[in-house]
């Protein structure tokens, strides 16, 4: 079993969510956090360009079995990426998986993914 | 009654036409302390309800389209707030031109011609001409929730600044103007007390043609649209009813017993509505929603808008009542039909305010009915009802084709749909370059 975590731009959710959806893989959890990569954001505030030291981004966590991995970063490279790619379109972690338990039955491994 | 708004004739004439206002004819009016205090708190009053309107809209959107969405309301102020003194107030109530389509004079261009006007009902001019630009600033921003999170602001103002000066001011001309055609439909006029049809069916139908024009947002109606912020919406719904009193009240242009009546109505029709949207909500669906309550609210105020100067209070929690019930269906069939009424101006201001002007006619209290028999033997009901469905049938047409014309002219010269990207990654980040909740978000 495979964790995989992904920060992407904002923007891109809902492109993700639908081709990932296509692909059933549909257990997902999205979540807003903000954090710092190589990307610069310039802000402009009454004239004054402030650079926040931290950029919005999505943060998407799917939990899948080994023979899912790969079409679930492809996926998300393929739809998260602007064009040919540019500073803050995002990383991918994956993670092995030690265990995954199904609390509403108990049932444990792969079958609770 | 709506003749009590025309009172610019009134001073051109030197004819007294306020109630309660024995005038002789060329006696110069004097200011009335009290009816001008009451005036200028009802123009602000009604300013109020502009910042409410954009916290309303604003909760309902989604999170990263908030300031877009109150800055629609907002540019409104500015926008408007300029334009209506420029040459607004001239169009909508100088004399008839091009044959009564609008009015004219160019004395009123700037305001220039009122610096020492005091109007027969005893207020300095300066008071009504800016108790009028407070409505024509809100009705271009009610379109705003029909086609929110899509458009651009520089589409947005472009529509706005040609919208209130091709529809707006025409339509007031005719229903607020002592020559204006409706206001001299029949035995007493169509009514519209504080503008059911200039302000709520025409901005209502407006913000439909104007969905169907621009289409639906990327993902309707597929991807849930939830509301970001429920709190502020109904912080919105609140100051919207209280500002509604200047609003329905302040158009007696008077300090009196019709303003303590209208005052009344307008209580007493928004409650009604509340009540009662919350109700088929409890009997369809369980559960009475925060959204629901504020809906019910908006339904009631704009039911009574053109007949808070005719009705009782019986008539008022009917039509209150009456509303809820028609919007509900209208916002049901919407989901049904799949077109993109963002938040569903026409589905409450286009359908309440039809619902009002219509329905008013079955509760006009008996002393009005007696006025309008000894001008016009054998007027009735039916004779009234016709007047006023001449009046509804007109709005609504010159409103879609007008709002149609200018819509395709700024997709065509400014752009008026913001592009898929923009859209996806929400208004206020791309179009103004801030976010609505903390710089960061941090979370």
């Amino acid at each position: 079993m495979k964790l995989i975590t992904a920060i992407i731009p904002e923007e891109k959710l809902d492109e993700v969510r639908e081709a990932l959806i296509e692909a059933e893989i549909e257990r997902i959890t999205v979540s807003r956090v903000s954090g710092h990569g190589r990307q610069q954001e310039i802000m402009v505030q009454r004239g004054k360009k402030i650079v926040p030291n931290l950029i919005p981004k999505v943060q998407i966590t799917i939990a899948c079995n080994d023979e899912f991995e790969d079409i679930t970063v492809d996926t998300i490279i393929r739809t998260a990426r602007h064009g040919a790619g540019a500073v803050g379109d995002g990383k991918i972690f994956v993670q092995d998986l030690k265990e995954c338990i199904r609390i509403r039955t108990g049932e444990r491994g792969g079958q609770a993914i | 009654m709506s003749w009590t708004r025309s009172l610019r004739f009134a001073a051109i004439l030197g004819v007294g036409l306020g109630a309660g206002l024995p005038l002789a004819a060329g006696t110069a009016p004097v200011n009335d302390t009290g009816t001008t205090a009451w005036m200028l708190t009802s123009t602000t009053l009604v300013l109020l309800m502009v910042p409410g309107l954009a916290m309303f809209y604003g909760g309902l959107v989604r999170t990263k389209n908030v300031l877009g969405t109150m800055m629609h309301s907002f540019s409104a102020m500015a926008v408007v707030g300029v334009l209506w003194t420029v040459v607004g107030y001239a169009l909508s109530f100088g004399p008839n031109a091009l044959g009564g389509l609008v009015g004219w004079s160019r004395d009123l261009v700037l305001l220039r011609g009122i610096d020492h006007t005091i109007l027969p009902a005893g207020v300095p001019e300066y008071a009504f001409a800016m108790f009028q630009g407070k409505f024509a600033i809100i009705t271009p921003a009610l379109i705003a929730g029909a086609v929110a999170e899509r458009i651009s602001f520089r589409g947005w103002v472009a529509f706005i600044t040609l919208w209130v000066l091709l529809v707006y001011c025409p339509l007031c001309h005719w229903v607020w103007a002592s020559d204006g055609y409706f206001f001299n439909l029949g035995a007493k006029g169509a009514i519209d007390f504080a503008g059911g049809t200039v302000v709520h069916i025409s901005s209502g139908v407006a913000g439909l043609a104007l969905a169907l024009f621009l289409g639906a947002r990327h993902g309707y109606p597929k991807t849930a649209m939830a509301p970001n912020n429920l709190t502020f919406t109904l912080i919105g719904a609140g100051l919207l009813w209280v500002g509604w009193f200047g609003f329905n009240a302040g158009s007696s242009i008077a300090s009196n017993l019709e303003t303590a009546r209208a005052l009344t109505v307008t209580q007493v029709a928004a409650a009604a509505g509340a009540l009662t949207w919350v109700l088929i909500e409890i009997i369809r669906e369980d559960k009475p929603t925060s959204l629901g309550m504020a809906s019910g609210i908006l339904a009631g105020l704009v039911v009574i808008t053109p007949a808070a100067g005719v009705v009782q209070v019986g008539g008022a929690i009917a039509l209150g009542a009456i509303a809820s019930c028609t919007c509900y269906g209208m916002i049901m069939l919407k989901n049904r039909l799949g077109y993109d009424d963002s938040l569903d101006a026409f589905g409450i201001h286009g359908t309440g305010g039809i619902v009002g002007a219509l329905g008013l006619t079955f509760f006009i209290r008996g002393s009005w009915w007696a006025e309008a028999a000894a001008k016009h033997p054998g007027w009735g009901l039916l004779s009234q009802l016709k007047v006023q469905a001449f009046a509804v049938a007109t709005t609504i047409v010159f409103s879609v084709v007008m709002t149609l014309l200018i819509a395709w002219l700024v997709e065509k010269v400014v752009g008026f749909r913001v592009a898929e990207g923009v859209e996806k990654t929400g208004l206020d980040h791309e179009i103004h370059g801030e976010r609505a909740y903390g710089l960061n978000n941090l979370n």
